[in-house]
């Protein structure tokens, strides 16, 4: 078992200091910081390292950090530009039994990541998710389509902090 | 029968009517009772009560539910074929009605006395299969196209087995008139045919294990022949959600689930028939010892139903017990174990006649 | 000349009576034989996580209720238990045996309906009854603890809402010697049946790498032979007190992973909660359940996630405080969702009758696929 410092090290040995960096900040835990891309490099050497061996995909979850600027328009709706989107990743090892936190930060204008579908099989649909709220693509994901809204949904994506719903959809008036 | 009407009335329709009506009330009548009874068998058996407001323990559910499904509206979907679509439950219904005539209710009271009564009833069962096939393709429905398919193939793989032990049983008896079979196992109950037969000699005890085995195999065959679990694939809810009259509202279900339970009268008299004696009684006739021959028949007509509604309750019991088989394993169960068992219960019992 | 074939794709739609809620399972196949499956979900989506942003921490509690509407009670817990690793509080013993002791149940509860519409699935309708006649007595224990039968409310962030009822200890009890029996008959009728081996026996074999990397968790995982449980392997709240087993998947009908090991081992687990209750019921503390429930919950800003071991698999919840009243961002790991994706791994090669049999054994409830 190791500690998120120890496995910070290790990760630093292998690859370059720009991808990565540690927060201590937050009481709870420690979180890692990767670039987008390389997300998927990183994530494959924490899957088969003989010392790591983080062989399951608790989590991945996208955050919309909403810190942009906020514009406030004539008719009251108010819309973010600028800022960030996040994925966090909490990885698991079934077999060491440690834990670590992974934040990948992308811009919310054109936010891309590295799709880790390739490692976890089980972020396949979690990344579809992702997608589905917040928008953020997922280079080489295999099917990278809505999940839990409508597949032909127009409006936009609903878990970010600026969303609002449409009138209509479909001939249907959405606001009940 | 027939004849007896025809002397009383001299005119052949009249008489050819009565004699169709009778079967058809009783069917009709034994419809109401068997569906409340498995309503109530079921029930009993999953811990509840089932229906008991309506009448004395529910039993006027089964009228309260005829009135309701007379009056529904009789929908049929747009893209059916239509000429098919009215005439598969009329088919379904028929053959499993038309079996009825060749099976002896009493000494005197017998449909049609055809001399090939069995075969008969082999035969016009199988117009059922026409009429599921047709009920399943021309609802323009996937679930129930797969149904159907699934229901033909049953049905037409378990008649084997069922013609096989008929053809044993026939060997035995010499005749193919189930009046006949039924009159060779003269009253007491060790005459009857699932005890080895009305011969009291050695050939009895020998053929006794046997006669076991023929009986669990057409009693398991006739059970897949009317779609009842474990063989109710056609119908699974749960996968097909009805199967072959998925689309069917209104009376024309109702037609196909009176079909169903005629079906499993016509077989389970046919088993009781053939095995147990048919409406000999087991203990001898009241109205012989009493030395009223009228009442005789009637005893007759008693015991051949109590014997069918056994079964139908057997076959009851054992939908409420077990799981579903899966396709290919019902027909493995078929080709691979029925039909080598029956077959080869088929040439003991020819060698057992023989000798 | 060969004949042209085609497949044919088959919906069972969002309406059907097996498809344990609204799911819509687009099956492609060639005659019987499946080719191919794929799940489309979000039909009952209902906006947890949106709605989670506008309310307070205590006033998410009713809402996570009706994810995992069979599981309330694990819901809860989870909630709670993340939220007071934010808060950095501790819960007096009584709670933690309080909240233990309902887990178990529900774990029950859960598995007794789980195991029965499995039942019901394969075609045998009357042990489905059988259980839904033993989860009443579990509901009405609910009931007495806290006016509901289906979504509690129960386990709130400190503590819990209402103190059991002084008879409840014995009523326990009383329900453990009543259960303990019908497992055996559950046995007999079902669990053994030939014909109910022979529908589930060396059907939806999942092997265990692919279990682990497709983030299957819970029965379905343990099913596969592998014996990893967060009661065990990632304790949390009491449970390294208590003396359990974990049930395991051993191929003992057919294929070790098949869908009857993954059945097989929800019953082996309902006797092991039995046993958890009945070491936690003797010893529960006396005290105030109420006492460390915050007054205003405002935690300070940072991250957090925690998980508990479900009936379905691992439940977890991730936080993110940004140190206002309501959170800035709830994310639930659900285990049906994730169970949900290896269905089209298992259903390949497969007849369209056992989609329904691997369907019920990986056991999914919508409301937390969908959230």
């Amino acid at each position: 078992m190791k500690n998120p410092e120890e496995i910070f090290e290790i990760l630093k040995r292998e690859f370059d200091e720009t991808l990565l960096s540690i927060d201590n900040s937050a009481p709870t835990e420690p979180i890692i910081n990767i670039a987008p891309i390389g997300i998927m490099k990183v994530s494959r050497f924490l899957r088969d390292t003989e010392e790591l061996k983080f062989d399951s995909l608790m989590v991945l979850s996208g955050v919309d950090e909403a810190n942009g600027i906020k514009i406030k328009d004539e008719d009251g709706v108010e819309t973010i530009t600028g800022g960030n989107l996040s994925v966090y990743y909490h990885l698991y090892s079934t077999t060491l039994r440690h834990k670590i936190t992974l934040k990948v930060t992308t811009s919310r204008d054109d936010p891309q990541v590295e799709s880790v579908e390739s490692v976890w099989k089980c972020a396949d649909w979690h990344e579809r998710e992702a997608y589905d709220m917040f928008g953020i693509i997922f280079l080489n994901h295999p099917d990278l389509r809505r999940i839990l809204m409508p597949y032909d949904w127009e409006a936009g994506y609903p878990l970010r902090k600026d969303y609002k719903n449409p009138e209509f959809y479909q001939g249907m008036k959405v606001p009940y | 029968m027939y004849q007896f009407l025809y002397n009383l009335t001299g005119n052949v329709i009249i008489a050819g009517t009565i004699t169709a009506a009778v079967p058809l009330t009783v069917l009709l009548l034994y419809a109401l009772f068997a569906i409340w009874l498995e309503r109530k068998v079921s029930a009993h058996m999953q811990d509840r009560l089932g229906p008991m407001r309506t009448g004395w323990h529910g039993w006027l559910q089964t009228i309260a539910d005829m009135i309701k499904m007379i009056q529904k509206e009789d929908i049929t979907a747009s893209d059916v074929d239509k000429k098919l679509f009215n005439i598969a439950p009329v088919l379904v219904f028929t053959g499993s009605f038309a079996a009825f005539a060749a099976i002896p209710f009493s000494s005197r009271l017998l449909g049609s006395e055809v001399e090939v009564g069995i075969f008969y009833i082999l035969a016009i069962s199988s117009l059922v299969v026409a009429g599921i096939l047709m009920a399943g393709w021309s609802s323009n429905n996937k679930y129930s196209l797969l149904g159907a398919m699934r229901s033909v193939a049953q049905i037409i793989s378990y008649e084997i087995p069922t013609a096989l032990v008929v053809l044993s049983m026939v060997m035995l008896s010499g005749t193919l008139s189930l009046d006949k079979i039924s009159q060779m196992q003269t009253a007491y109950f060790w005459n009857w045919n699932i005890l080895g037969g009305p011969a009291f000699t050695w050939t009895k005890l020998l053929l006794f294990p046997f006669m076991i085995v023929g009986f669990i195999i057409i009693y398991i065959s006739t059970l897949a022949e009317v779609n009842r679990t474990p063989f109710d694939i056609p119908e699974a809810e749960s996968e097909l959600v009805a199967g072959y009259f998925t689309e069917y509202a209104g009376m024309k279900w109702g037609i196909f689930m009176l079909a169903e339970y005629a079906n499993m009268l016509a077989v389970s008299a046919v088993v009781a028939t053939l095995f147990f004696g048919g409406y000999q009684s087991p203990f001898g006739y009241l109205g012989n010892t009493l030395g009223l021959a009228w009442l005789v028949p009637f005893e007759q007509g008693f015991w051949f139903l109590a014997k069918g509604i056994i079964f139908v309750f057997v076959q009851m019991w054992l939908r409420w017990t077990l799981p579903r088989l899966r396709v290919d394993q019902l027909m493995t169960v078929c080709w691979k174990y029925l039909i080598p068992y029956a077959l080869v219960n088929l040439i003991i019992i020819g060698i057992i006649t023989l000798l | 000349m060969a004949l042209k074939t085609d497949t044919m794709i088959l919906n069972m739609g969002p309406q059907h009576p097996s498809t344990h809620g609204v799911l819509r399972l687009e099956l492609e196949i060639e005659g019987e034989l499946i080719r191919n499956v794929t799940p489309h979900i979000g039909y009952l989506h209902r906006c947890f996580e949106k709605h989670a942003e506008a309310m307070t921490y205590p006033q998410i509690v009713p809402y996570t209720d009706r994810m995992d509407y069979l599981a309330s009670m694990g819901n809860n817990f989870g909630y709670a238990i993340a939220v007071e690793k934010l808060l950095g509080i501790k819960v007096p013993e009584r709670v933690e045996y309080i909240r233990v002791i309902m887990a178990e149940l529900q774990r029950i509860a859960s598995h007794l309906v789980a195991l029965g519409t499995n039942g019901l699935d394969i075609g045998a309708f009357t042990p489905f009854l059988y259980l839904f006649r033993d989860r009443e007595k579990i509901l009405s224990l609910f009931e007495m603890t806290c006016g509901a039968r289906l979504l509690y409310n129960y386990i709130w962030v400190g503590g819990l809402s209402h103190d059991i009822h002084p008879d409840f200890p014995r009523l326990t009890k009383e329900f453990i010697n009543y259960f303990r029996p019908t497992i055996t008959e559950l046995n007999n009728l079902l669990t053994f049946n030939k014909i109910f081996i022979e529908r589930t026996a060396n059907i939806g074999i999942l092997p265990v790498d692919t279990a682990i990397n497709y983030g299957v968790s819970g029965p379905s995982l343990r099913g596969s032979g592998i014996a990893f449980d967060l009661r065990r392997d990632d304790p949390y709240s009491i449970y390294d007190r208590f003396d359990f087993d974990i049930a395991v998947g051993k191929g003992i009908a057919g294929t070790v992973g098949d869908c009857w090991d993954r059945y097989y081992v929800r019953v082996l687990e309902m006797e092991q909660s039995l046993r958890i209750i009945e070491q936690a019921i003797d010893r529960i503390p006396e005290g105030d359940v109420q006492s460390a429930i915050p007054k205003r919950i405002k935690p300070p800003k940072g991250t957090a996630y925690a998980r508990v071991e479900n009936p379905r698999g691992e439940l977890g919840y991730f936080i993110i405080s940004n140190g206002g009243v309501t959170p800035f961002r709830v994310k639930v790991r659900g285990p049906s969702f994730v169970n949900l994706e290896v269905l089209g791994e298992l259903c390949k090669g497969h007849l369209v009758a056992d989609v329904i049999a691997i369907l019920g054994s990986i056991d999914i409830v919508l409301g937390e696929v969908d959230r």
